[in-house]
């Protein structure tokens, strides 16, 4: 297998192209630029088209154009500019269209920094924009991992007809690792999709919209999409555990804070302590039964949970465990990635996590 | 005895559901519906075209409009075409929108739409207020007209003036056919069916963006019975946007050279 050196930001490009997308709308914002760039280079040479909205907004808006016209189609920011589409993501959310949206997370509120952060938890997990609504959120860290989790969430977004948001990072985005991609589809072997509006030749004309303004229509409707929630709930959460047989303090990160989270169990089990980590690759859903499981083994003392922001991922943790054993919360808020040294210190002095902004 | 057959002189566009409009009385949205329904039919393209509803009282269009639809967010619906056409270059593309729609909250997405010389077609009623939320005062609203928001009448000391859509997107260089067309007559009405075919020609000729203004009333918000309405939309609306083509074919540019 063919593995070449690739940067996190272009290998999405790749993946996307490799998935059958050939429609990519976007906006500069850093840092993911290199995302938007390869794919101006590269959609054009497999007959697809890139194209440079005037802002998020139109950029979302046009991917709810081409997602209603049938196309596999991808945006990319990084965290204000996700801000922006918002709007968008819940009318495509309501109007049932796929599409695969991807923000590379810097620190904020408002134009914040530049550095890695993964303070757009909340943002992604809980809706966003208005509505009762769910994006698909699948949460790589490693490069490999994002060109396997890109390809797959264009067809998890045509399995449930609903928005699969891939949230990265800058590091994961700037990082280069060796990466493999086997499987080409060609878009035109996709199975064609009945509702699209292409045109109402020889059929009754589609309609993609998200309005319902009968009441009794609306609760229908929102009551199908928690229904199509509900399923993703069954069938897709996803995660990745290491060295929880006999772990007495789990460790749960996503993204590159697990990745140093790694790093912090192999320093924990080196000094004789029984760590090991849970690893969200899905964080909506959130893998939560598969952690209330892990954490329900007798010899479990402590959750704690390492984001690089103040107490967004812990709730859910929170959540999954139901008071089963005792939460602590490791905060890195704003772009200041720990060293494993310094998390390993942290958590070890148990009254040293800092309950961050989370009561 | 000889069977007399009749011959149809006038009928329902076929490019029209049958469904009833849900229009105020002596609203000219329905005249513009069925100029639009005119021109599809005339060119054949009904099987072809997909049509973009927008955020206002013509949110419902997709009811209307016998073809492939889609419902964009409020101001949205230059981009949302944008995104069907980048798909599907062989359909015919078309917003609909209102004055807040286009003019207000859309402002970013008309304008680029109309510079990238995306080849859609824009029907853009300027009825000079937001008609579905209760007539408060658009962009378009002209000088010294009352509007919910604007009680006294609009104050452009305070509420600034109006904006001229045509006016201002022909200082482009991407629009391939724009006008401005009235719906106070039949006579205008004749010319408003010319020029929404003719703009809905220019994306089948792949010419480039293209857009009809179309001068419209708003009885109820107005305040005005529908016939009072109609002679205010030709002595005061029609007299601060002027009538006619601003744009009639596309413009050749030349590239600077690469560095
Ligand atoms: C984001 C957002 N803001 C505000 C509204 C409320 N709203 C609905 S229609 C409308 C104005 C419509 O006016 P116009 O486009 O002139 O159309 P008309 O009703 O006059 O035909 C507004 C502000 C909305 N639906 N969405
Ligand atoms: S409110 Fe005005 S624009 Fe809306 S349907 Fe009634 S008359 Fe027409």
């Amino acid at each position: 297998m063919e593995r070449k050196l690739m940067k996190g930001n272009e290998a999405v490009g790749e993946a996307a192209i490799a998935a059958g997308c050939r429609y990519f709308f976007g906006y500069p914002i850093t840092p993911q630029n290199e995302l938007p760039e390869y794919m101006a280079r590269r959609l054009p040479e497999v007959g697809g088209t890139y194209l440079q909205a005037e802002s998020e907004v139109s950029a979302i808006n046009m991917v709810y154009g081409a997602a209603g016209a049938g196309a596999r189609v991808m945006t990319s920011s990084s965290s204000p500019g996700i801000s922006l589409k918002q709007e968008g993501l819940s009318y495509l959310a309501g109007a049932e269209l796929p599409c695969v949206v991807v923000n590379m997370m810097r620190g904020g509120p408002g134009l914040g920094g530049i550095q890695p952060a993964q303070s757009d938890y909340f943002q992604a997990t809980k809706g966003g924009g208005h509505g009762d609504y769910h994006l698909l959120v699948l949460a790589p860290a490693y490069v490999q991992e994002l060109v396997d989790l890109v390809q797959e969430a264009f067809d998890l977004a045509d399995k449930y007809r609903n928005p699969v948001m891939i949230l990265g990072d800058g590091v994961l985005g700037q990082m280069m690792e060796p990466v493999a991609i086997t499987k080409y589809i060609d878009p035109r072997d996709l199975p064609k999709k009945e509702w699209a509006t292409t045109g109402a030749s020889g059929r009754r004309p589609n309609l993609i919209n998200s309005l319902y303004i009968d009441p009794v229509e609306l609760a229908a409707h929102n009551r199908k999409l928690a229904a199509k929630y509900q399923r993703m709930c069954r069938e897709e959460q996803r995660f990745q555990e290491y060295c929880l047989e006999d772990a007495e303090t789990i460790l749960v990160a996503y993204g590159v804070m697990a990745r140093i989270c790694r790093s912090v169990v192999d320093m924990a089990r080196h000094s004789g302590l029984k760590w090991g980590l849970f690893r969200p690759i899905s964080l909506y859903p959130f893998p939560g039964d598969a952690l209330y499981d892990r954490a329900k083994e007798a010899g479990v003392r402590r959750v704690v949970t390492a984001e690089l922001s103040c107490g967004q991922l812990i709730e859910d943790v929170r959540l999954a465990l139901d008071g089963l054993v005792p939460t602590e919360l490791l905060a890195y808020p704003g772009g200041l990635v720990p060293s494993p040294a310094e998390v390993f210190r942290q958590a070890k002095s148990e009254r040293g996590a800092l309950n961050g902004c989370s009561a | 005895m000889a069977v007399q057959h009749e011959k149809r002189v006038f009928g329902y566009p076929s490019s029209l559901t049958d469904a009833p409009f849900h229009y105020c009385p002596g609203c000219t949205h329905g005249i513009a519906h069925r100029l639009v329904a005119e021109a599809i039919d005339d060119l054949r393209l009904k099987e072809h075209t997909v049509g973009v509803a927008s955020v206002g009282c013509s949110v419902f269009t997709y009811n209307y409009f016998n073809c492939d639809m889609q419902q964009a967010s409020h101001g949205r619906a230059p981009a949302v075409a944008t995104g069907i056409k980048r798909v599907s270059p062989e359909t015919i593309v078309f917003t609909y929108q209102g004055d807040g729609d286009l003019a207000s909250i859309g402002t970013a997405e008309i304008i680029h739409a109309a510079a990238r010389g995306e080849n859609i077609t824009v029907i853009f009623i300027n009825n000079t207020n937001f008609g579905m939320t209760g007539g408060q005062m658009a962009p378009t609203t002209l000088p010294g007209q009352k509007t919910t928001t604007t009680p006294l009448g609009r104050d452009v000391k305070k509420a600034g003036y109006p904006l001229r859509v045509c006016e201002l997107l022909s200082a482009l260089d991407g629009p391939a056919y724009l006008a401005r067309v009235s719906l106070h007559s039949p006579k205008e009405v004749l010319r408003a069916k010319k020029a929404i075919r003719k703009a809905f020609e220019t994306q089948v000729a792949g010419a480039g963006f293209s857009l009809v203004e179309v001068l419209s009333t708003c009885p109820t918000n107005w305040g005005l019975p529908p016939k009072k309405a109609l002679e205010y939309l030709r002595d005061e609306v029609a007299k601060y946007y002027p009538l006619g083509e601003f744009r009639d074919g596309p413009r050749e540019v030349e590239a600077c050279s690469t560095r």
